[in-house]
């Protein structure tokens, strides 16, 4: 077994503008990806918008620039993630294809393991 | 003796790599260590060959010599450190058998991998090349006109992706199948469409890509029989490349299907074309390829240009419109309604068209345009047309055959 990070990348805009409904049939999505495949899922979370984000990067001397925002500013934004167990990519894919998402999608990236 | 056995290597070379690679994977789960030791055995083959003779099955042996160096290798402790392990579905049962006559077939795993929908596709074309047909690293570089380091890139940024990301060793379920046998025919039309027409240079044709293409398509029939796609795929590429011999002149000017000597047209390939067609449209409803294998088959049958069944043409292209919804299939469609029913009504149907910006940089558009319009006494207009469709070419053969055309008009 390895372990993938599933990524969810989603509009914000069209999240925070989605009418209760929405909303609360993406909850229950989660809720039912959860219950379905508990046992393939090492952890998870979801994010606060990118609105309160901060970077933090090496200015190239001995210090660090701290700015407001995301890292990189996209449309859509990582707003949440899955770490899940799977035999291979394939099992990893159809894992991801059940996770709800509004507008966006999910990116599935391998956890690199070291010896 | 000596070029007999190099003949037997080279022809085991052209014929078996795939399987002996696809067996070999199974032991070593790495790629990379696996082509080592299939490279190895064939290396070996030519001198065990030549003291003891060619074997009866030298996909078997082949395949044996390359395990046996494998499990050599993977013995060895710095070995087993280096392999990235792929994941392999049925482990239950991967104690490989090192028996010659029970080698199975692996050759899909090996093809449903390289063409997996994770691998970029460009780099999906690349690796099925070189892992199921054997070709060279230099050898696929040059089939797709990039630097070879490009093309080293390319392939060992699929391989490492294939390892790290897990991308299974296996035939997928029969629920995914369709759509994972679909990207791999996409690859495989894709390889014989760039030997057909080759999209630069000085050749109109690349027989090695067509060769390869067919091989795969063969491949293919042999290890999925009830599948109407590949059958279909199989029969186009038969029965297009039946033309090869009439498709440019001694000059090398291109000569277009009216005027191909069809005495010339491999029947042995429209032959064998046909038959598949036939199993290719039992398929409800028919397949893209199967619709343009039939369309091809139409056209091996006819006698002439003039005898072909515009018709049946035109019924043929609504259908791939149907399922294969395409501005060139609206385009061919248009030429036989031409044929059909007069280049007045053919014209109509080219300005269906209209302003399809995918064609806007289509020379067949314009030069079908032309055509029409040379026929209809349009002269001023065939030479505009003609000028658009010259603009639009990057291969020599049609521009020196639009530029006679141009010619004839005045």
């Amino acid at each position: 077994m390895s372990q993938y990070l599933i990524l969810i990348y989603d509009d914000e805009a069209a999240w925070e503008s989605a009418p209760p409904e929405a909303s609360a049939q993406i909850h229950q999505g989660h809720t039912a990806f959860a219950e379905k495949n508990g046992p393939a899922i090492a952890g998870g979370n979801a994010l606060q918008p990118t609105t309160t984000a901060t970077t933090v990067r090496p200015d190239g001397a001995d210090g660090f620039t701290v700015t407001d925002g995301p890292f990189v500013e996209t449309k859509e934004a990582l707003g949440g993630y899955y770490l899940v167990e799977a035999a291979d990519l394939d099992e990893a894919i159809a894992l991801a294809k059940q996770v709800p998402v509004v507008s966006g999608g999910l990116e599935v990236r391998p956890i690199l393991t070291f010896e | 003796m000596h070029s007999a056995v190099a003949a037997a290597v080279a022809e085991a070379h052209r014929r078996e790599w795939g399987f002996v690679l696809a067996a070999t994977v199974r032991v070593t789960r790495d790629i990379d260590l696996a082509e080592e030791c299939v490279q190895d055995a064939y290396a070996k083959a030519l001198t065990v060959w030549e003291e003891r003779g060619v074997p009866s099955t030298p996909a078997a042996w082949l395949t044996t010599t390359a395990r046996n160096r494998a499990l050599d290798l993977l013995r060895r402790e710095s070995t087993w450190r280096r392999i990235m392990p792929m994941v392999v579905e049925d482990d239950v049962v991967d104690e490989p058998s090192l028996d010659d006559d029970e080698i199975p077939d692996d050759r899909l795993r090996l093809i449903c991998t390289c063409c997996h929908p994770a691998i970029a596709p460009e780099a999906r074309v690349a690796l099925t090349l070189r892992l199921v047909c054997g070709l060279t690293t230099a050898e696929v570089a040059r089939a797709f006109l990039v630097s070879e380091p490009t093309m080293a890139a390319r392939i060992t940024r699929a391989k490492k992706k294939i390892a790290a990301a897990g991308i299974p060793y296996r035939v997928p379920p029969a629920a995914e199948l369709p759509a994972r046998i679909e990207a791999v025919l996409a690859v495989v039309h894709l390889v014989f469409s760039t030997g057909h027409t080759a999209p630069t240079g000085d050749r109109l044709r690349r027989g090695d890509l067509v060769e390869r293409a067919l091989d795969l398509a063969r491949i293919l029939r042999v290890l999925l029989p009830a599948n109407a796609d590949v059958a279909g795929l199989l029969a186009l590429i038969l029965l297009t490349d039946a033309r090869r011999a009439t498709r440019v002149d001694e000059e090398g000017q291109l000569v277009l299907l009216p005027d191909q000597d069809r005495t010339r047209w491999d029947r042995a390939e429209i032959a064998e074309g046909i038959g598949l067609v036939h199993d290719a449209l039992q398929a409800r409803p028919p397949g893209r390829f199967a619709l343009q294998a039939a369309i091809a088959a139409v056209h091996a049958q006819a006698s002439s240009w003039a005898e072909t069944d515009w018709q049946e043409l035109v019924g043929l292209y609504d259908k791939l419109g149907e399922v294969w919804p395409s501005p060139v299939v609206t385009l061919n469609r248009a030429v036989a309604v031409g044929f059909a029913f007069g280049p007045e009504a053919g014209l109509a149907a080219l300005d269906e068209l209209g302003d399809e910006p995918q064609l806007a940089t289509y020379g067949y558009l314009a030069a079908s345009r032309a055509d029409f319009l040379r026929r209809l006494g349009r002269l001023d207009e065939a030479r505009l047309a003609y000028e658009e469709a010259l603009a639009l070419t990057d291969n020599e053969v049609e521009r020196r055959f639009l530029e006679g055309r141009l010619a004839a008009l005045a």
